[in-house]
């Protein structure tokens, strides 16, 4: 409760700053988010989707927030970039919860709005209440709730129908600086009908203080359109990420969701997935590789609410250390959603004693003319494979790496863009390797 | 041409025929009546409903009972004050009044049979219409039966021969009363009075039960069995089962329920406990068909049991196998810890809810010692309004090295109204384990319908066949004379098509 406390009390000390330095749009919502955390609080373990992460003592800390919205830095390719070779995409670079545009709207086909959620509610306010936490509700989840008090900008992405955005649109969240710091981040899609566009987000931690980022993103996908949206994290052990993906999916429309976390300190990554149309598709993967005291907590509930849809669910952890992974999916086949296809997997490493996995794969159904099932498994890597591999001549270490990249494969085999796929895999093996995963130029890596 | 075109409507004709048809015999299925419905008229003894430390004092007194054991009542019935109704699983259960419920009902007392003449003519009818005729029992299979009629054991059976290898079967207050030690020592050693709501309130009220002690290195010449009635309105039964195998014993232990029809709902909350020591193995198998309320789910049984057994010794064995088709709730997790080093634990369960029906079981396997192996199959069958969930713990602790769990729950859905949900949780803190878990949801398969209609098999029997084809792999763990008892209520419960 303590930790509610001091940010519903910052929120009233704070609040016209906060709403001054944000859009009518975004604090047309705090009043009721701010009600909503009063009343039902962060959540913890008491809770059956937080059993294995008590999430509200991520929010215990004192962080600082940029409330006042101060430039933290002036150039901020100074800071970090994050080069995919031959990626080609149009960049946003976030530090903290500030924007910075790399690219020229003027990139971007006609009709398309790329900008700061701040910009956009300010240029096109109707376009964003109409989408703004309509997804996102407060009621639910304390995370949610904060977020949408907190918020003053993030990434806003609308798609006008018919438009193909050929181009990934990559967004960097870096987290620096000297002191604690909390980030607010919010993330705006809206594909409309027949559209299509990617989205490759990367989280940074550059600097060694403890860290929070909250993340709340709503997409909408609507009828026959097409969204990828790739998620990467690597931060530090002092970082703390809690992350909540809503999406509606109208008629026909196809999903990819790819997260994929190699570095961090605790994570939750929250995916609400809703079918809201016939026949649409939705692809849901993860994976985790993660040592020392890593904590990784993915929960996913997808909403089969129309029939004849398909959904395709698949995490994978490697855990060495004293790492934690935590995978709770729930998938749900409301009445009479008959035709369904629901699949979900989930398979994990352990390579020490002390790594520890929870799995908790659910099934609801409704309906009878469905075909769903799930699988978990929790295994060590096959002996027969190893014994073959150092039979010819591989060393032990160099065949265990090799295997463990395999296991991996799959979920980046899943991704849709092939220089970020290459890109992944060489980041994957380096992490195994151990050798920290260098990009091309970034201050750290240099 | 013309023919040709007439052949082909009249194909079309067939098809339709043949979906209203299997619609009819679905319907036909998801309609029938419970086939055990009936009261027998034996005067029961009925304390006053409510429950306070009077009633247990008063049932402890009635039952003749020692200090220790009033003790263990008081002491779980203040712990079970404290607690309040747990609401986690997927149910739907309608409040409880604890006050309004006898928490005792007994046969009165009679000059001890001792044969089955001197039975009384109306008990021995019940059975017979169970078709479970005493003397054919006791004949022909060889089966020691524990008829518990209510609360209290009415009739023994095959006690001499038991007792010639130094077995123990016998009622649970007759185990208070003639091997007080036996019983003090292993009471509540598996199931704690302070385990959970039901668990505290049956420690607190258990009226009866069985009592099983097999001694070392015996192995247990017959099935043992016990059929359980509930039988006095507006009575609960609270039975406690208390099942020790001491070392290198094996012993195979049946359990098989039905009730009558009844408006009002019925609490059932009893205790299973299971202790096996060095390589004793145990095998419990259950048949449940309490009475599952009518089909817009009035009445029926509420089923609240908790199971439990501890593989203690190495090497030992427990396995549990149930058929769960009565009940209108069911809550129940028969489960295995398994402590000693190569123990291994096995769950089969078909489980098929009609109408209104809500069933949430599963099972718990907790790994601890060394190369332990668990393996899980649960098949669960909805129909009509129903709601099925699986929920299913695997815990794999530290120092459970080696552990190896496989676990398979399949669903089949024989109507768009019901649910078939699975909760698994795996918690696993062993790198060496190997943990497997496998889920399928899906509705009969109508290519295999369609497969044994082409060869002049009708749709209901189709169904049938499939159906326990399905179940064969958990069908196959009952002993012989319940896998017959079991096929028949599968066939009951969704009779009509699916039997």
């Amino acid at each position: 409760m303590k930790a509610v406390q001091q940010y519903i009390d910052l929120l009233q000390e704070n609040r016209t700053l906060i709403d001054n330095h944000s859009a009518p749009v975004l604090n047309a919502l705090r009043d009721t988010a701010i009600a909503d955390l009063q009343t039902i609080g962060l959540p913890d373990t008491s809770r059956e989707e937080f059993l294995h992460t008590d999430v509200s003592a991520f929010f215990a800390p004192d962080y600082g927030l940029n409330l006042a919205r101060v430039k933290r830095v002036n150039d901020p390719k100074e800071v970090f970039r994050c080069h995919v070779p031959n990626l080609g995409s149009n960049l946003f670079l976030f530090v903290g919860d500030n924007c910075h545009a790399m690219c020229k709207q003027s990139e971007f086909p006609q009709g398309v709005i790329a900008c700061s959620l701040h910009e956009a509610a300010l240029s096109h306010p109707h376009l964003v209440a109409r989408y703004y936490g309509t997804l996102a509700h407060s009621d639910n989840d304390g995370t949610v709730a904060l977020n949408t008090a907190l918020a003053q900008d993030g990434f806003f992405l609308f798609v006008p129908r018919g438009v193909i955005v050929e181009k990934p649109i990559q967004l960097v969240n870096i987290m620096h600086g000297q002191h604690d710091f909390m980030a607010c981040r919010r993330l705006l899609v809206v594909i409309e009908e027949g559209a299509q566009a990617k989205i490759l987000s990367c989280d940074h931690t550059i600097d060694k203080g403890n860290f929070l980022s909250s993340q709340v993103n709503e997409i909408f996908v609507g009828k026959n359109a097409t969204f990828d949206y790739y998620d990467l994290e690597e931060s530090t052990l002092n970082t703390r990420r809690v992350a909540s993906t809503f999406v509606r999916q109208d008629e026909g429309s196809n999903l990819l969701i790819n997260g994929i976390t190699l570095h961090n300190g605790y994570t939750r990554n929250n995916y609400y997935i809703t079918l809201d149309g016939p026949h649409a598709e939705s692809r849901l993967y993860g994976m985790a590789v993660a040592d020392k005291r890593q904590v990784v907590d993915n929960y996913s509930f997808i909403d089969h609410k129309a029939p004849e849809c398909t959904s395709n669910e698949l995490f994978k952890y490697v855990l060495d250390e004293m790492a934690t992974g935590v995978f709770n999916g729930r998938i749900l086949v409301r009445e009479g959603v008959q035709k369904t296809s629901a699949i979900q997997t989930n398979r994990n490493l352990c390579s020490t004693k002390e790594a520890h996995i929870y799995t908790q794969p659910q099934l609801e159904i409704y309906a009878d003319d469905v075909k769903c099932s799930h699988g978990a498994t929790v295994g060590q890597l096959d002996n027969n494979a190893l014994f073959y591999m150092r039979s010819r001549g591989i060393p032990e270490a160099e065949a265990r790496m090799l295997l463990m990249v395999a296991f991996t494969h799959d979920v980046i085999d899943m991704v849709r863009i092939d220089s970020l796929k290459e890109s992944l895999h060489k980041l994957v093996e380096r992490r195994f390797r151990g050798t920290l995963d260098k990009c091309a130029g970034c201050r750290i890596c240099q | 041409m013309k023919k040709d075109k007439k052949d082909y409507t009249e194909n079309i004709d067939r098809t339709k025929n043949a979906a209203v048809e299997s619609e009819k015999i679905i319907n036909e299925v998801t309609s029938s009546d419970y086939k055990y419905g009936f009261v027998t008229d034996i005067e029961t003894e009925i304390i006053p409903i409510g429950l306070n430390e009077e009633v247990i004092r008063l049932i402890s007194a009635k039952k003749d009972e020692p200090e220790w054991l009033l003790d263990f009542r008081l002491k779980a019935f203040a712990h079970w004050q404290t607690l309040e109704m747990p609401r986690w699983a997927h149910l739907d259960i309608p409040p409880i009044d604890y006050q309004a419920i006898s928490y005792y009902a007994a046969p009165k007392k009679k000059e001890g049979p001792k044969s089955l003449d001197e039975v009384d003519p109306e008990l021995r009818d019940t059975f017979n219409k169970l078709g479970i005729s005493l003397e054919e029992q006791m004949k022909l299979s060889g089966i020691a039966v524990d008829a518990v009629m209510d609360s209290v054991s009415v009739k023994t059976t095959f006690k001499e021969k038991l007792a010639e290898l130094g077995v123990i079967f016998c009622s649970f207050s007759e185990a208070v009363k003639d091997y007080p030690d036996l019983v003090r020592q292993y009471l509540g050693s598996v199931v704690s009075y302070r385990d959970n709501f039901f668990a505290a309130l049956n420690s607190a009220v258990f009226s009866d039960g069985s009592f099983v002690y097999i001694p070392k290195g015996v192995r247990c010449p017959m099935e043992l069995s016990t059929y359980f009635r509930i039988n006095a309105a507006g009575t609960g039964q609270f039975e406690r089962t208390l099942i020790v195998a001491d070392d290198d014993s094996y012993v195979s232990y049946l359990e098989g329920c039905t009730a009558p029809m009844r408006d009002e709902n019925q609490l059932h909350a009893a205790i299973v406990e299971i202790r096996a020591h060095e390589r004793a193995e145990v095998k419990y198998s259950t048949v449940q068909n309490w009475y599952p309320g009518d089909k817009e789910g009035r009445g029926g049984i509420y089923n609240f049991v908790t199971k439990r057994g501890l593989c203690k010794g190495d090497h030992s064995k427990i396995s549990w196998t149930q058929v769960e088709t009565g009940s209108a709730i069911t809550w129940k997790y028969p489960s295995c810890i398994l402590a000693g080093d190569n123990s291994v634990g096995e769950f089969y369960s078909v489980a098929v809810t009609n109408n209104r029906q809500q069933a949430d079981t599963g099972t718990k396997m907790i790994h601890i010692g060394k190369n332990t192996r668990s393996t899980i199959v649960s098949k669960g069958i909805s129909a009509g309004y129903s709601q099925n969930s699986y929920r299913g713990l695997v815990r794999v602790t530290a120092g459970a090295d080696n552990a190896r769990n496989y676990t398979q729950c399949d669903s089949l859905l024989l109507s768009d109204h019901c649910g078939a949900h699975t909760f698994p949780y795996m918690d696993i803190k062993n790198d060496t384990a190997v943990v497997e878990h496998e889920a399928t949801t899906s509705k009969i398969n109508e290519d295999q319908i369609f497969y044994c209609n082409q060869r002049g098999i009708p749709t209901e029997e189709a169904v049938g066949l499939i159906v326990n084809g399905y179940a064969k792999e958990v069908m196959n763990k009952l002993p012989m004379e319940f896998a017959v008892e079991a096929q028949k209520l599968l066939q009951i419960t969704l009779e009509g098509s699916v039997g």
